[in-house]
């Protein structure tokens, strides 16, 4: 058996020496990869387990013996299983509703749903606390209300399922869609009440979807750091921030590290049983050809209890960005609500340097993971080399590492030699490059699974070699996948708060530190005022991505960028 | 322009199976001449594609040896051999216009511009392509993307043009139609062609030779008339059409065939194989629509009796099952119906053929 491994081994090692560019990228890439991932990874975990020149668990039981930090590892994985589980609730109804129920306003419905996935996770703790904080519009100015206790679980899961229910949207919407409708006509066909047909045909065959987007609700809950950072407060502790402030706040390293180490295996845990358990049981294919059918599963009187939640929902997220724009436009929120220009005139004076730094981060590190994505997805698709799982389950890696871990790893590889980054834009080019790969790797993958490879064999056999086929054929197939990768990874590397927030400097700065940091001083106008500009220049970037496509690839380019 | 393979052998890893590996193609020897179709024809699996993949150069050869114009060309990548395929999954290029499509060929080596657009012109007029030349590929049916891919492969003026399974993609009426058009297309240019498929009759519709393979090895190498009445054995016969087996003994060589003992009776068969023995078994294989079906009677002799156990009528023919006692039913077909009548299921008949109809075969001792 060994003996067999190594002879494969041995024949994609003969292939790779035949062709030395090909050598050569999948060498710079590994390394990449072990040095940008890995690397900050062990350090992390070597820090927590080696504080101090010798292996030992000291921290670990100094951590076990806090109750303060036990509890915040405790509300992280609370928080975790129930937005995970509200989250794609609300996730599914919303996929039921605009799939399955007909419900009106399919579009504007879909539309809000999305608001969320692109701007700032941690905009809905920001309305919060401008609606039901202790100035807040809700509680002060119609209930006057002091001291509303919104700081804490309430507000925090509130926020949460707001911030990540899309999420499930999006994911159940493609499970759902991908069910064949003349499935459920059958059912009801054999004589099946309408709520047995969706209990026994709709329901299991969604199951592995909804599984599957739990846990990722779980890994990005635990990862979440903005929405805590605003609204958790001290009583209920969460382990994100607890990390950030034991390295911020009280310079002990070793514990932030061991706390991150308690992030982690959770998360990874889900990841792993999420990407090798659960998408393998899907019982669907997608075959892209939706079946007409009339959808028959839902009767009148469930579609307007459907739509009303929906509405409800819908409503609720309006309110929000409402009140993010008329915080940005009042003079001081909750106590002179005057319109006035001056949260806006602060951002492009004084504030103006964190929006041109972070568009220069955005901008130049987003097209460099894009293209690494790509470069990844074609070579674990199309190539055979050894490493390919390794590289494959590395550069994937990113998704399930939540961004405190990898900022702290990020600051304790790269302040010392032999790579000195610390303070640089370069470290927070290289952790957003890393960090989004696995938004293009993915959209890359999904590309080149569609393309018959008989198709770059017709260009080779035709008389194109191997680097006249990537740039004439591949490419040209694969650049609108990869434009559309590019608006999510844009929109991650603009709203980035968790890993970054380690990483900045004076002399770099990112929008959303900013946000943060006037939230904290309590200055809500500047923070929302931050918050519009950055939710407009994402709303920019999409749209124009978008009409280059359709200009430039027609028909074939514009549906690759559907949200 | 010829192809020749030379003890052709492909074997694939396979850590699923205990050996480690599986061979795909086993000593395979072939020769097509100049301007000739030869179809590689048999069951999924049988490594006709994987043979037609090692002329093209996607696959490198075990061991062996394949010639392409005399010349060896085991280490030539694809892109320098002057071969061209059409694939089964067509794949056509889905960013570039049918016109494109059919040029980029001519474009890749280097051609002028102007050469490129007239000779493409002049291709897609043949092909019947001029009035959907801007066209995307996803704006095409089957049939035209069909063209488009031999339009493309036939452009270079290949020595060689191989065919994967390309009708495969198509309704059955396209599919007959096609069938033809590549016949006249591949017979106007008298390119040298070798073509992959699993259906019989699109092998003896469109080739000079068919070679039937089966588990990588060559079964027989003949024309469409020779696989069919002259099988060289059992699988041959029995892949090809539907074919009645009667195992006799005693052979004894009359001419271009022999005479043997079946049941108790002797019969004859009109050509043989080589690899028959004098004296020793034999096997006749008689097609249904050889075997004569005649009303039972007391008076005649026929080598078999039966009932007819099954009768399908398909308007042309009808089908026959007959219960004659042996371990599978005898299988008959009677033409014309109409004028000819027809039995009906439990009538008895005698069972006869024309010894020119029948052919011997050795008796395998293997598989």
């Amino acid at each position: 058996m060994t003996d067999r491994a190594i002879g494969v081994s041995l024949g994609e090692i003969r292939r790779l020496a035949r062709d030395p560019l090909l050598a050569f990228v999948v060498a710079a890439v590994l390394a990449a990869l072990v040095v940008f991932i890995l690397y900050p990874l062990a350090s992390v975990v070597v820090m927590a387990l080696r504080p101090d020149g010798r292996w030992t668990v000291e921290i670990f039981r100094h951590v076990a013996a806090n109750p303060y930090l036990l509890q915040g590892f405790r509300n992280s994985i609370l928080m975790g299983v129930l937005t995970a589980g509200i989250g794609t609730g609300i996730g599914f109804l919303f996929a039921f509703a605009v799939t399955r129920a007909d419900v009106p306003l399919k579009r504007f419905l879909h539309g809000v749903a999305i608001i969320p996935i692109v701007s700032p996770p941690f905009i809905g703790a920001l309305a919060i606390i401008m609606l039901f904080g202790n100035n807040g519009f809700i509680t002060w100015n119609l209930l006057r209300i002091r001291n509303f206790p919104i700081y804490g679980f309430t507000g925090l899961m509130i926020a949460q399922a707001v911030t990540f229910f899309p999420v499930a949207y999006l994911t159940l919407r493609g499970v759902l869609e991908s069910i064949n409708p003349t499935l459920e006509d059958a059912a009801l066909d054999l004589g099946g009440s309408r709520f047995r047909v969706f209990r026994r045909v709709t329901l299991p065959l969604a199951m592995p979807g909804i599984a599957s987007s739990m846990l990722v609700l779980f890994i990005e809950t635990l990862a979440d750091f903005g929405n805590p950072l605003i609204l958790a407060g001290s009583r209920f502790p969460i382990l994100s921030v607890q990390a950030y402030l034991q390295i911020t706040g009280m310079y002990d390293l070793p514990t932030g590290a061991a706390l991150s180490v308690l992030l982690l295996v959770p998360s990874v845990t889900a990841w792993v049983i999420q990407k090798y358990w659960v998408s393998r049981k899907r019982y669907v294919t997608i075959t892209g050809k939706p079946t007409i059918s009339s959808v028959k599963i839902v009767s009148p009187g469930i579609r307007s209890l459907i739509f009303g939640a929906c509405l409800a929902v819908t409503a609720f997220i309006l309110l929000i960005y409402a009140s993010i724009l008329w915080g940005a436009l009042a003079k001081v929120w909750g106590s002179d609500n005057t319109p006035t220009l001056r949260h806006f005139l602060y951002v492009f004076g004084v504030g103006f340097k964190a929006v041109r730094d972070t568009l220069t981060i955005a901008g130049l590190s987003t097209p460099a993971s894009g293209l690494l994505g790509m470069v990844i997805a074609f070579l674990v698709i199309r190539k055979s080399f050894p490493g390919r799982k390794f590289m494959e389950f590395t550069s994937m890696l990113s998704f399930a590492v939540p961004g405190t871990v990898i900022g702290i790893g990020y600051i304790l590889a790269f302040n010392k030699p032999p790579l000195v980054l610390t303070g640089t834009l370069l470290i927070l080019l290289l952790n957003f490059v890393f960090r989004y790969v696995p938004v293009g790797i993915e959209s890359g993958v999904a590309i080149l699974r569609q393309i018959d490879p008989a198709i770059e064999e017709a260009a080779v056999d035709l008389g194109a070699d191997a680097r006249t086929t990537f740039s004439r054929v591949t490419l040209p197939m694969i650049v609108p996948a990869y434009f559309s990768g590019l608006v999510f990874a844009f929109v991650r590397a603009m709203t980035a708060i968790s890993a970054a927030i380690f990483l900045v400097s004076s002399r770099w700065n990112l929008m959303t530190v900013q946000i943060m940091a006037q939230v904290e001083s309590g200055r809500l106008g500047a923070a929302a005022a931050f918050s519009v500009i950055l939710v407009l220049i994402i709303f920019g970037a999409i749209f124009l991505i978008r009409a280059l496509l359709k200009a430039r690839y027609g028909r074939y380019g514009g549906s690759m960028l559907k949200f | 322009m010829s192809v020749r393979l030379e003890k052709v052998s492909k074997v694939f890893q396979d850590p699923s199976r205990p050996e480690g590996s599986v061979t795909a193609v086993d000593r395979v020897d072939l020769e097509v001449r100049e301007g000739e179709f030869v179809t590689l024809l048999g069951p999924s699996g049988c490594g006709k594609t994987t043979t037609l993949r090692i002329i093209s150069g996607f696959e490198a050869p075990t061991r062996g040896d394949v010639f392409i114009s005399g010349e060896r060309v085991n280490d030539q990548p694809p892109n320098k051999r002057d071969t061209s395929m059409v694939f089964q999954s067509y794949a056509i290029f889905p960013h570039m216009s049918v016109e494109q499509n059919v040029g980029f060929g001519l474009e890749l080596k280097g051609r002028p511009k102007a050469e490129v657009r007239e000779e493409t012109a002049r291709i897609m007029a043949v092909m019947g392509l001029t009035s959907m030349a801007k066209r995307r590929p996803d704006q095409l049916s089957g049939g035209q993307q069909q063209r488009v891919a031999l339009a493309r492969a036939i452009i270079n003026k290949p020595s060689v043009l191989l065919f994967d399974e390309p009708l495969s993609n198509l309704d059955a009426k396209l599919r007959d139609q096609m069938r033809l058009e590549i016949r006249r297309i591949q017979q106007s240019f008298g390119i040298t062609s070798i073509y992959v498929t699993h259906d019989q009759i699109e092998a003896m519709t469109v080739s000079d030779r068919i070679v039937v393979m089966e588990r990588g090895r060559v079964m027989q190498i003949g024309t469409p008339f020779e696989v069919y009445s002259r099988p060289a054995n059992r699988f041959v016969a029995d892949f090809i059409g539907r074919v009645n087996f009667f195992p006799c003994t005693e052979a004894s060589f009359s001419g271009e065939g022999l005479t043997a003992k079946y049941r108790d009776v002797r019969i004859r068969a009109g050509s043989r194989n080589g690899d028959v023995r004098e004296g020793g078994p034999a096997v006749i294989a008689v097609r249904p629509e050889s075997l004569r079906l005649e009303p039972d009677s007391a008076s005649a002799a026929p080598f078999l009796r039966g009932r007819i156990d099954k009768a399908v009528y398909l308007g042309a023919v009808v089908e026959y099952e007959i219960d004659a006692g042996l371990d599978r039913p005898v299988m008959a077909v009677s033409h014309d119906p109409v004028v000819a009548g027809f039995f009906r299921v439990g009538d008895p008949v005698s069972l006869s053929f024309p010894p020119a109809a029948a052919h011997a075969l050795a008796p395998e001792t293997a598989p």
